[in-house]
């Protein structure tokens, strides 16, 4: 049996046919499908947490339970659950673990592009790298057998391209026989206090080592001859592209990335004339290649920044001699011609949009968090000062008011999502109104987490597996952290906004403010209602423009239209928000009649 | 069997359906016996932002993305996107293109026309261009909404696959309810 599946969907395959029995996660692209496909199997409870550090954590009971268990996300959630990942390498597991992260070089959906290979060396672990779907599957089934094999964690890893590409995968079944999971006292290997922890330390050296040598041997790890004078050591997709590009030359492709088999490296580069690493991101192969004393090739002629492509490939093996520069890379037959851009904008209807018009009409300094509602930077709404990670809104305009001059301290608001706020936003709120730092929250609540694709969290009131759960009560949760200046407000009332938010930046204590209208992409019925649409009356309309400076895509510019141009609503688009509306002075906006 | 590798790009705005007509695509290729490999990336583009998919079939592919300049067919679901995504195509490569604008922020906002003469500009560099009306003819085969269908039905009529993979395709990928319009929309196309 073959299907078309992408890296993410093979993933999840993988995990059913390994048996996996608990997969845990926090959305972030390029990793979010991967649980959204493993919801499909029944057999895999499958799970959204507030945070990756949680998501990691619930799979580690799930393994000292006994039974297979998957943790997914996105590179830069390994950071938040990086605290358990290194203490896990010291106890290990029971049930396998495996521990997937999303690489996205090039930034297509992150805010940074760390590598993150790195945090297997430093966290002792295995890391292996698929380079296609198939072996997305296979390897994820591998993985959690090496994981019980070596009493450890490991991590597999993809990349955006790995994740969001699809090809053919053959199915297999589900494997059985597995032990079944009962609690096992252990505490010697699970209690890491000082006196164990010093006891499992040399263990985990010791399987490192081990697991480098067993490398050598591992199908995963591939020596392909065959042109002699070229060698290439890649792995994930840049496998792919080498290949692509140079199709005659050796590779050896590495299936496993940490650790390294030594053994099979010295053996390829003995065999090939000139050693090169093909790697997107760090040296990471490269400088352990180097260390081992061999000659090699690498990011002194391939670009550390960004991901690799054919084509990037190609430019710099012709700039090296490898391939003749006439066939460097084709060259466009049309010159690119200069076109306006066309980034992604907030949807029609979004209750973010009347929140960032009036935080610019106010001219806030704000701090903004990881959302659709990072969007608010934007032109023209241009909204948005700050923005490093998730739930760090809070924390940063705790700090700016600190030091900025007591006049300038009202100006400070910080903006954060619903799904944000309850993944590492909780803490800041709880430091701000301990520490008393009169700065402003928004907590923009529209009930899920809209930015990686509409997943449930803990306020939405529904689980992954779609049962129905509790609906976490923001303004009850804010009080219980100390807030005493809680507020909520309808982001579509211009007036209503502009006036709490005024009140509440004027106040020089904490205070937090709630919008409290849905995203209009979620689909559950009873959330989101399109109301009536709206249209301009071309009479009244007396070409001010106002209207556009919320950036709202129903709104469209009509310069042909009388003698200066109007305004028109697409009436496929309009949700009837009503804010642009109440922007119109002439009363040309109004309900279709 | 040849060893060619074949190279198709479906361009487009977020929200256009793109991702599905790859699928399509896709599944096709399989059905008739090639190997395949699709990529687009998802994330923020979902938000009307520009949409690349790469699809790629014969028999053997590696890279899941058309090395640049290596493309053959260019299917355009929108004007200026299929403008953007030229420098992509091969010489002599093909432009299956849908005649539609859809208007970015800054065209919205009025600070700029939507660009003229699109079409020649294409043609300047690629004459083998179809401007397809599919709303229009997605109209006559019984829903506007299956203007995709109509496109999907003209890449097809460019491409070396037997018209029988096609339709099995059709019919495992649209929903059962919408099959007939869309078959209908698919044999509209592939006259073009």
């Amino acid at each position: 049996m073959k299907e078309i599946l992408s890296g993410n969907e093979a993933i999840a395959r993988g995990a059913f046919e390994a048996g996996c029995r608990v997969a845990c996660a926090y959305p972030g692209t390029p990793s979010t499908e991967i649980l959204e496909n493993t919801v499909n199997y029944k057999e895999i409870d499958s799970s959204w947490a507030p945070n990756e550090k949680v998501a990691l954590e619930v799979a580690i009971g799930a393994s000292f339970g006994g039974g297979r268990a998957l943790a997914t996300m996105k590179h830069v959630g390994v950071n938040v659950a990086a605290d358990p990942l290194f203490t896990l390498s010291y106890t290990g597991v029971n049930g396998g673990l495996v521990l997937v992260t999303a690489d996205d070089p090039e930034m297509h959906s992150s805010q940074n592009e760390q590598d993150n290979r790195n945090y297997a060396k430093f966290a002792k672990v295995p890391l292996l790298e698929p380079s296609d779907s198939q072996e997305c599957k296979d390897f994820t089934r591998l993985a959690f057998e090496l994981s019980e094999q070596y009493d450890t964690p490991v991590m597999l890893r993809t990349t955006t391209r790995i994740s969001h590409s699809k090809s053919i995968v053959a199915l297999g079944d589900r494997v059985t026989g597995l032990p079944e999971p009962k609690l096992v006292k252990n505490a010697a290997k699970l209690v890491m206090l000082p006196g164990n922890a010093r006891v499992r330390h040399p263990l985990v050296e010791e399987r490192i080592v081990r697991l480098g040598a067993d490398g050598a041997t591992m199908a995963l790890n591939r020596l392909e001859l065959r042109d002699p004078s070229i060698g290439i050591i890649t792995s994930g997709v840049c496998y792919q592209y080498v290949r692509e590009v140079l199709p005659h030359a050796s590779t050896l492709k590495l299936g496993m990335v940490h650790p390294l088999p030594a053994a099979l490296i010295r053996e390829f580069a003995a065999k090939v004339a000139k050693l090169y690493v093909v790697e997107e991101l760090d040296p990471f192969i490269e400088e352990q290649v180097k260390a081992m004393g061999i000659a090699v090739a690498g990011k002194d002629i391939f670009p550390i920044c960004g991901e690799l492509t054919p084509g990037r490939i190609r430019q710099v093996f012709a700039k090296a001699g490898v391939i003749p520069a006439d066939q460097a890379a084709p060259q466009p037959e049309t010159a690119a011609i200069p076109l306006p851009p066309r980034p992604p904008n907030m949807c029609p209807g979004c209750p973010h949009r009347g929140v960032f018009y009036a935080l610019n009409q106010l001219k806030a300094y704000v701090t903004g968090d990881i959302g659709c509602y990072t969007l608010g930077f934007m032109p023209p709404l241009s909204a948005m000062d700050t923005c490093i990670c998730m739930g760090a809104s809070i924390g940063t305009a705790t700090g700016v008011v600190k030091v900025v001059p007591e006049e300038e301290r009202n100006k400070v608001v910080a903006v954060i999502g619903d799904s944000t706020f309850l993944h590492t936003g909780i803490n800041g709120l709880m430091d701000m109104v301990y520490n008393n730092a009169p700065a402003t929250l928004v907590i923009l609540d529209n009930r899920i987490t809209a930015m990686t694709g509409r997943q449930d969290n803990p306020a939405s009131g529904f689980t992954l597996m779609n049962d129905p759960t509790n609906s976490i009560d923001f303004p009850l949760l804010c009080k219980s952290l100390g807030g005493k200046h809680i507020r909520t407000i309808n982001p579509f009332d211009l007036e209503q906004t502009r006036t709490v938010l005024q009140e509440e930046m004027n106040r020089p204590e904490p205070s937090v403010i709630i919008t409290n209208k849905p995203c209009v992409l979620v689909k559950r019925e009873g959330v989101f209602q399109k109301g009536p649409v709206y249209t301009v009356e071309a009479e009244k309309c007396t070409s001010c423009r106002a209207c556009l400076k919320i950036g709202c895509p129903a709104i469209e510019w009509r310069s042909g239209a009388g003698a200066k141009g109007k305004a028109y609503i697409d009436p496929l688009l309009c949700t009837g928000c009503d804010v642009c509306r109440q922007l119109c002075k002439f009363d040309a906006i109004g309900r279709s009649k | 069997m040849s060893d060619q590798v074949t190279n198709i790009l479906l361009v487009g705005v977020g929200g256009q359906g793109i991702l599905l007509a790859s699928e399509i695509l896709s599944e096709t290729f399989m059905l008739a016996g090639f190997d395949v490999k699709k990529s687009e990336i998802h994330g923020m583009s979902q938000r009307g932002g520009s949409v690349v998919s790469h699809v790629r079939y014969g028999k053997e592919v590696f890279s899941p993305i058309v090395p640049e300049g290596e493309g053959d067919i260019l299917f355009g679901f929108e004007l200026m996107e299929t403008c953007r995504s030229l420098p992509l195509l091969k010489k002599g490569g093909k432009v299956v293109v849908n005649d539609l604008c859809i208007a970015p922020p800054s065209v919205l906002m009025g600070q700029e026309p939507y660009p003229e003469g699109l079409v020649d500009r294409i043609r300047a560099g690629f004459p083998d261009v179809l401007l397809v009306d599919g709303q229009q003819l997605a109209t006559e085969a019984g829903n506007p909404r299956a203007a995709n269908t109509v496109l999907l039905g003209a890449v097809s009529k460019r491409l070396d696959i037997a018209e029988e993979f096609w339709l099995a395709a059709l019919e495992k990928m649209v929903p059962k309810k919408a099959f007939a319009v869309n078959l209908k929309a698919f044999l509209l196309g592939r006259e073009l």
